[in-house]
């Protein structure tokens, strides 16, 4: 079985945003970057699905060198070999093509990823991956597994969840609880500096939207302390007050 | 030209974000002098669909096949493809929900659209500029996005637009279509449902529980305040991990994001990526022990108490209220 996982690059959850003075770029300055984590649940099912039944887990990033720092902890996790494509992430749509294209080129019989990367939160590149690979896509789904050539998954919906078996190949996008994420061992750590990182050249792709201008959500104006005491007054300002309830 | 809005409908009834999806479809069409119509599919009464008219919507084209009565991408967006060919819609709107992002990506590359997911504004259009503003960095920043193909296609977060009431019946017509074995790969065999709760994502109150909560045995606690308020429940991060509460309640930056009109955290301290889930609540109440939890300086009210003690207090005054 050969398994892709695309991994997007994106700021520790623990960040505090701030952007450049311009407003036009994200102030990278003391920001950790690490795996996204739905991307590492999508990761750890496909090595636990390779250490169960054989074949290799290649992942892709597209992105810049300054991605290779996390490019090899997912080898050192457990992934064989990497693939990046060497571009600036300018959207959605660029990136969905850029793996699509790469997908393509390595007859996968599983595309994984996250749901949702958590700087952008499109939600988009696995449907768009899927629709340009002509490939049904689960999404999102919090269980998987294979069984010889078709997959038995469950995708949650609104108020539950539905059972779905599904020839191979397909894509997936991931999220708890698919897969606790492992912290590489030391043994990985070594190993993964000697499996191979393919850094390809982008194809021809555009982007369907520009980002202009970030902002930062309006902060609160200051809590209103209720006495414990009288907790119930608090139900009382939720309707008259704050209209709420 | 016209605006295409998605209506997704739950037990044949439309849901309340269809509703908020086909306001803010007509006060684009408004915008652009063009007329807004609809796209239902799947389990819909047709009969239930007329009463768009109220939110602006001209005419609902609908599918209710029953290759189609259960959610499948590509089959939805081939309805959905056809419906926009049919009214030569150039916009479309969908709910930002799993429905709405899931075919919005396929229709982007079908469509040759530009898309945009997690919108929180009405489009700018200027001269050839048509930006909108969505939220990123899991709910801790917002983007201006221009959408520069001549397609656009907008998923709009959920409870952030107002339902328009106004008169009107929209008109009603069928659309069927041939759906090939391509279309519905992925169909599910079997759907499990949690019957008799409030929806999380659907919800315009929210209570939810972290660690304070001390135990799942002392979960009652809310969800006692969660029935009297008719709020649907939630949890924190470590709580969720730690198989207290089931991982589709919890919210968060690796969670669900929620924005609803009240949103109540029992217990919670407040940690960065909580707040990026729950930060566009409309009204937020914190009720904590400690009063250096970092949540009070995002709440607007605060109970600096213990959960044992505030929580029952508060059902009880929620239950005199509705008598």
């Amino acid at each position: 079985m050969r398994i892709l996982v695309c991994i997007s690059n994106v700021p520790d959850t623990t960040t505090k945003i701030t952007f450049t003075p311009d407003n036009k770029n994200l102030n990278t300055a003391g920001v950790q970057f690490v795996i996204n984590p739905y991307d590492e649940y999508a990761l750890t099912r496909a090595i636990e699905l390779k250490e169960a039944q054989g074949g290799t887990v290649t992942v892709i990033n597209v992105g810049e060198a300054d991605s290779d720092a996390n490019i090899r902890k997912a080898l050192a996790i457990g992934a064989d070999e990497a693939i990046r494509v060497d571009a600036k992430p300018a959207d959605a749509l660029f990136v969905a093509r850029q793996i699509a294209h790469y997908a393509q080129e390595g007859n996968y019989d599983l595309i994984l990823m996250g749901k949702e990367s958590v700087d952008y939160n499109g939600f988009q590149v696995h449907g768009m991956v899927a629709e340009l690979l002509s490939l049904p896509a689960i999404v999102p789904a919090i269980k998987l597994d294979v069984n010889g050539t078709a997959a038995t998954l469950e995708r949650e919906i609104e108020g539950g969840k539905e059972i779905i078996t599904v020839n191979l190949p397909l894509v997936a996008s991931c999220q708890q609880p698919m897969a606790e994420p492992r912290i590489p061992n030391m043994r990985g750590i070594m190993t993964a500096r000697t499996k191979p990182l393919k850094v390809v050249p982008p194809v021809n792709a555009e982007s369907g939207t520009v980002y202009e201008s970030y902002s930062l959500p309006e902060k609160k104006s200051g809590v209103k302390l209720i006495d414990p005491a009288n907790a119930g007054e608090l139900i009382r300002l939720l309707r008259n007050e704050a209209k709420v309830i | 030209m016209a605006v295409l809005v998605l209506i997704e409908c739950a037990e044949g009834q439309v849901k309340k974000s269809a509703l908020e999806v086909a306001s803010y479809g007509a006060q684009v069409a408004q915008a652009l002098s063009t007329i807004a119509v609809a796209v239902a599919i799947g389990d819909i009464n047709p009969d239930a669909l007329g009463t768009l008219g109220q939110q602006g919507i001209q005419k609902v084209y609908y599918s209710n096949q029953p290759e189609v009565k259960n959610f499948v991408p590509t089959a939805y967006a081939k309805v959905i493809a056809q419906a926009a060919e049919t009214s030569g819609a150039t916009v479309i709107i969908l709910a930002n929900s799993n429905i709405g992002t899931a075919v919005g990506a396929r229709l982007a590359i079908r469509l040759n659209g530009s898309l945009a997911t997690n919108v929180v504004s009405l489009p700018e259009i200027s001269g050839n500029t048509f930006t909108v503003r969505r939220g990123v960095f899991s709910g801790k920043a917002f983007a201006d996005v221009n959408l520069t193909a001549e397609r656009k296609i907008i998923a709009i977060k959920k409870n952030t637009f107002e339902v328009l009431e106004q008169e009107g019946t929209a008109e009603i017509e069928p659309i069927s279509l041939a759906f090939s074995e391509a279309d519905l790969a992925g169909a599910p065999q079997e759907t499990i449902r949690t019957t008799g709760k409030v929806l999380l994502t659907e919800a315009e109150v929210v209570v939810s529980g972290g660690r304070g909560m001390r135990g799942p045995e002392n979960w009652h606690l809310i969800e006692n305040l969660a029935d009297a308020l008719g709020a649907a429940t939630a949890c924190s991060k470590p709580v969720a991990d730690v198989g207290w509460r089931p991982h589709h309640e919890h919210v968060g930056q690796t969670g669900t994001t929620i924005s609803p009109n009240l949103y109540i955290a029992a217990g919670i301290s407040g940690a960065i990526q909580h707040l990026a889930g729950v930060n566009s609540s409309k009204v937020i109440v914190v009720i904590n022990k400690d009063p250096e939890a970092p949540f009070f300086k995002a709440a607007d009210y605060g109970i600096i108490g213990d959960v044992a003690d505030v929580l029952p207090k508060l059902t009880e005054a929620a239950k005199a209220l509705n008598q």
